[in-house]
């Protein structure tokens, strides 16, 4: 989904006609374009970094682990946020959604309905915000800007009402386990794996289906989209629902990882996620976007702050340092990827 | 660091409730006579009724625990005296809406002033202008960037909590040779935890056999705590000890520690969270102490206030008057000790 559909061609329903592949090497070759290479060498090379920085903390199992575990919340969040941006959009309430969702589901009501109770309110309350914002978006014609913006003020409001400020324990046993070591599957953390399904399942949903082709013409030309019969409005409301059951499911992933709900869960969540999305690859003005790039954008981000962490570098320079690399890696991809 | 401004009861409309628990004034049957002080002794504040004092309360927005216990501490010592009103606002992290919010106690011409700024430089003039129409300011914590904006400055000693908790864990590492020690800051953009650093390392100076290996900053926040512990676990295999700022990050920090099935150092928290205090009775895990930022302080500069307004002294002092500052002790609570703390626990 590399080419960005032009104004000019009206945008139809059916699949474009794809090239025939002659075996399956070359139709691999093919679908991994230059821009994930140059996102693979990026991540490479940090990888060397770290390597020769810290041979010993860096290059072994548990920080494998560690950094995957790491990108898994903000990870699903940003799957979420590409769809959104593709489509021409943007999602400032995510980090409210999540930090939201985590307090809700934290607070000593929901937990007396143990695991079931806490994952299933952490993902309503996700969809609840996320249905809000489409609403306002879609039908209500509020430019996603504002709308969401809207919702990140009253979403932080809420979660500061709910819990007072205060930090809220989790007490369900079953939750707390699914953070610790006990649960890794075959050496892999369960938030690891959630994270590994929803990128699949967010990678087949954008390339393979009719909802992903139509979230790429809205944002690639929305009247031309209408024109070829495309519900706009409702594949909008969709888009803002997406994003918001994402921001549920990182709320329980949350959750899991810090044991606790704090409204201060989830800050500055919407800049992360929107900045892995565009070292991704992703078009802030819509119609151009992959998922692997986005959570390839994540794990970069998250081994950069990996990598400062265990050579101890100071706040001030991880933060200077953070900003250059972007800046780097967006420049590599425009060297790598003239098109 | 967004500042996500004023928030309360936009969903709610804007009929947030005044948390100001505004006392009937209680009728004490004071003597009328109004007795001269011609008497010898000081007059200094104490648990009897005396002149009723307005007290006007205006903190930050309390968006965490040591916030909230703050505003606690101020409301319960207020009910505790027949003779003080407590006009207390709504509390903002904004400037201009802190600077509005005393402004309009100064408009209701409240006795005295007790006034957390949310950041201390910039309510200077706001602390000026009480001062010049007459109601003395109680600065609490968070100082004005001038000594005229206030009468009495109270507030924690973050330099002191540093000290301390480096003093504890040196003495509990002494005769351990080449004993490692590991710090979890708080916001690093905060001069506060520029001084608590300052202060550990000081402490830690006094004692050749200690190196801190390694510091890293979270946010005072939980998910921070426990993002920034588990790489630092990651980062030292091994080490003694670890220091870290503040028991709210510090439940990320414990959350972390668990997950990497670590138990080979002690731990020391900072603030005074209920749960530290809880942690700390059990004896169970690595956190071993917690020194104190007492939002008990609070309380106390409601007693300054009411001697402000009452033109007494303090108790226990030979002065007439209150103190122009007042730095509060770092106290270290352990398991020797945290009985005694447990009340003052926030959550």
């Amino acid at each position: 989904m590399t080419q960005p559909a032009s104004p000019a061609r009206p945008v139809t329903e059916k699949s474009p006609p794809a090239d025939e592949p002659q075996s399956p090497w070359r139709s691999l070759a093919a679908r991994v374009d230059v821009r994930t290479l140059s996102l693979l060498g990026v991540l490479a090379v940090l990888v060397v970094i770290g390597g020769v920085t810290e041979p010993d903390a860096f290059l072994d199992t548990d920080n494998l682990q560690l950094v995957l575990t790491q990108a898994s919340v903000i990870g699903v969040v940003t799957v979420g946020m590409t769809f959104v941006i593709i489509s021409g959009g943007i999602d400032l309430s995510v980090g409210a959604i999540v930090a939201l969702a985590s307090v809700w589901a934290t607070t000593v009501a929901t937990q007396e309905y143990g695991f079931a109770g806490i994952l299933f309110t952490a993902v309503a309350v996700g969809l609840g915000c996320g249905l809000v914002n489409g609403l306002l978006i879609a039908y209500g014609r509020m430019v996603p800007f504002i709308a969401t913006l809207a919702m990140l003020a009253s979403g932080r409001g809420l979660a500061l009402e709910i819990t007072d400020g205060k930090t809220q324990m989790v007490t369900v046993d079953s939750v707390l386990k699914l953070g610790e070591r006990d649960s890794y599957v075959l050496g892999i953390p369960p938030l690891v794996l959630v994270f590994a399904a929803v990128t699949v399942i967010g990678w087949l949903l954008l390339n393979r289906t009719t909802f992903g082709r139509r979230s790429v013409a809205v944002g690639g030309n929305a009247e031309a989209a209408r024109l070829a019969g495309i519900d706009v409005r409702r594949q909008r409301l969709y888009l803002y629902l997406l994003s918001g059951l994402c921001c549920g499911i990182a709320a329980f992933l949350l959750i899991v990882l810090a044991g606790s709900g704090q409204n201060t869960n989830g800050n500055l969540y919407e800049l992360d996620a929107i900045a892995a999305a565009i070292i991704g690859g992703t078009l802030l003005s819509g119609g151009r976007g992959t998922i692997t790039g986005s959570v390839l954008g994540v794990l970069i981000f998250i081994t950069i702050q990996n990598i400062f962490a265990l050579n101890n570098l100071e706040t001030a320079v991880q933060q200077i340092a953070k900003g250059a690399i972007i800046v780097a890696a967006v420049l590599v991809q425009r060297r790598t990827a003239t098109t | 660091m967004p500042d996500f401004a004023s928030r309360r009861g936009l969903l709610f409309g804007a009929a947030a409730v005044s948390a100001g628990a505004v006392l009937t004034g209680c009728t004490s049957n004071e003597s009328k006579d109004d007795d001269s002080s011609s008497d010898k002794n000081q007059a200094v504040a104490d648990d009897k009724p005396g002149k009723e004092v307005t007290i006007g309360f205006a903190g930050p927005q309390a968006d965490h625990g040591w916030l909230n216990a703050i505003n606690d501490n101020a409301k319960s010592r207020a009910k505790k005296y027949k003779d003080v009103t407590l006009e207390a606002t709504e509390g903002s992290n904004d400037t201009a809406a802190q600077i509005g919010q005393v402004e309009t106690l100064i408009n209701k011409k409240v006795d005295v002033l007790v006034i957390l700024p949310a950041d201390g430089k910039a309510l200077t003039q706001v602390g000026l202008k009480a001062m010049k129409a007459g109601i003395p300011v109680v600065n609490l914590d968070r100082i004005f960037a001038s000594a005229q904006a206030y009468r009495c400055w109270i507030g924690g000693d973050n330099y002191g909590m540093g000290l301390n908790a480096g003093h504890y864990i040196g003495e509990k590492l002494k005769g351990k040779k080449n004993a490692k020690v590991v710090e979890l800051a708080g916001l690093d953009n905060l001069e506060l935890t520029k001084q608590r650093t300052k202060g550990f390392d000081d402490a830690l100076k006094n004692y050749s056999n200690i190196e801190k290996v390694a510091r890293q900053a979270a946010e005072f926040t939980v998910e921070s705590g426990q993002s920034k512990m588990s790489q630092l676990l990651q980062a030292q295999k091994n080490f003694d000890a670890l220091w870290n700022h503040d028991d709210d990050q510090g439940v990320g920090a414990l959350r972390a520690i668990k997950q990497a099935g670590r138990d080979d150092f002690l731990m020391v928290g900072g603030a005074g969270a209920l749960s530290a205090f809880q942690e700390i009775k059990q004896d169970r895990g690595v956190l071993k102490a917690t020194v104190l930022y007492p939002p008990t302080m609070a309380a106390s500069a409601i007693d300054l206030a009411r001697a402000l307004g009452q033109g007494k002294g303090v108790s226990g002092m030979a002065e007439f008057e209150i103190p122009a500052s007042l730095t509060l002790y770092s106290a270290v609570v352990d398991k020797d000790n945290v009985d005694q703390y447990m009340s003052t626990g926030f959550k």
